[in-house]
Formats: structure tokens, C-alpha cells, sequence
């Protein structure tokens, strides 16, 4: 699914990544969990997530995560959006809420990684 | 080649300086990703370790031609039971880190899964010493 439709189907704002609309991504995985997320060998995925730090950027970025999207309308830190632009990783920022971010998307065709 | 960082207790904002330099470092040298997201996430789980444990720590990296050797000392409260450390979910992480999305007992079964080889030295009260090796 290209990071285009992602922003559509969820309606999305793009916090950072924005010449990235094209990329594609094949499995998305939610967790609020970054330990969790640390152990994923996928790369070319999406994270659903409800955590909004730096840590985060820095865990999408160790894990290869190019497109994170922030659920139920949590804003994206300066310090997160300079990290993100420094690595090419994209923001994305729902109203949804987890659970509706990924049964949207879901449902519309993007698989789980599990 | 050798690389030296410092690492400070509780300073969450700076966790994953020196995972990021050592990945930028890996791709200058054209490993394959898969190769390099193992280091990383490995660098990265131990640096998360001394941030979240210990006072203070210092990492050094030791890139050769057939891989990469990491070892991570620090001044903190040393680990009781190694094997209990070792076993997934088992953490003794604060309520701070476990909302930051650590401390769910993962980091050190990680930095095994990800590695070659791994030796982790601990005195209780003094401070802990892991050592990873990964061959490119």
C-alpha cells in the first residue's frame, strides 16, 4: 500500500516525509511496545503506534521502519521531526485510534506482519 | 576501526546516539541491511540498558574485516541473576522507562538473537560489562 493511500484511508496529516507519498509499504504492525517492535526481522512496514518520543523515531529508525503513523492525534515533537527528516522516516499523525487505524487499513488490503 | 561513546544514566534523549553512528559508519562500509539491523538493534538494546539501569557507561566498537565486536561497561547496580536477566519478560525497569515503550524484559534476549556471540559480566552494586560479537 502506498503511504499516499495510507494518508487518505486513516486521514492523515504528514508531520514529516512528505516527498515520500509514493513509497509502498507490505505489512503493518501495531505496538506501543518498542522492545516489541526491536524484535521484528520484516523491513518495508508501517507501525500503528500510540507512543509520541524520540525514542521512537530511534527505535523506526534501528528497526528499518520507514513510515510511522501517530494514533488518536498525537503531535510529533521538533525533536522528533528533526530525527525523522535526518533518517527519511515518515510521520504520520490519525485522529483514529489504533484499533480504527488498523482495522481501516486492514480492511482495505494491508496485511499484518503476524 | 574504533569507536568510543559515553553514555549517561536516565538521559533518555540521548539513547541511540551511538547505535546511529556506528549504522551510518556499516553503510559507508556496504554491508547488507540485514547484517547491519542486527548490530543495531543489539548497540541499541544495551545503550537502552545503561540509560535505563546504570549511572553512567561507556561503549567501544571494534569494526575488523570479518566483523564487528561491541563492548558496553558500566557503573550501576550490576545484575543479581544473569540467567533470570536472560529470560524474556523478566525486568526490574522503572514505571518511567516501561512508558517510554521499554523495560518489558526483551532487551537482553535481543542483543542474544541478534548476535554471534555475547558475554556479560555483572558485579551487583558495581556495574556490568556486555560484550557482543557479530561476523559480517
Amino acid at each position: 500500500m502506498k503511504i499516499s493511500e495510507i494518508i487518505q484511508h486513516t486521514k492523515a496529516r504528514v508531520a514529516t516525509g512528505d516527498n515520500y507519498r509514493d513509497r509502498e509499504v507490505n505489512k503493518a504492525f501495531s505496538s506501543d511496545l518498542m522492545s516489541d517492535v526491536l524484535t521484528l526481522d520484516d523491513e518495508d512496514l508501517l507501525l500503528i503506534t500510540g507512543l509520541s518520543n524520540v525514542q521512537l523515531v530511534r527505535t523506526a529508525e534501528m528497526a528499518d521502519i520507514h513510515v510511522v503513523l501517530l494514533a488518536r492525534d498525537k503531535n510529533s515533537t521538533p525533536e522528533m521531526i528533526e530525527l525523522a527528516k535526518e533518517n527519511g522516516i515518515v510521520l504520520l499523525e490519525t485522529p483514529f485510534s489504533i484499533f480504527k487505524a488498523s482495522g481501516v487499513l486492514y480492511s482495505n488490503g494491508l496485511q499484518p506482519l503476524y | 576501526m574504533e569507536l568510543f561513546f559515553e553514555i549517561k544514566g536516565g538521559d533518555f534523549t540521548q539513547a541511540g546516539t551511538a547505535s546511529s553512528k556506528i549504522k551510518k559508519v556499516l553503510k559507508q562500509l556496504n554491508l547488507d541491511a540485514k547484517t547491519i539491523k542486527k548490530v543495531v538493534v543489539a548497540v541499541y538494546e544495551a545503550e537502552v540498558n545503561v540509560v535505563a539501569h546504570a549511572w553512567r557507561g561507556q561503549l567501544l566498537a571494534r569494526i575488523d574485516e570479518t566483523g564487528i565486536t561491541v563492548t558496553i561497561t558500566d557503573e550501576g547496580p550490576g545484575i543479581e541473576d544473569i540467567e533470570q536477566a536472560m529470560a524474556i519478560g523478566y525486568s526490574t525497569a522503572s514505571k518511567e522507562v516501561r512508558e517510554m515503550g521499554f523495560g518489558a524484559g526483551m532487551g537482553l534476549p535481543n542483543i542474544k538473537k541478534n548476535t554471534d556471540e555475547l558475554e556479560i559480566i555483572s558485579k551487583v552494586g558495581k556495574g556490568t560489562t556486555v560484550t557482543f560479537r557479530n561476523n559480517f
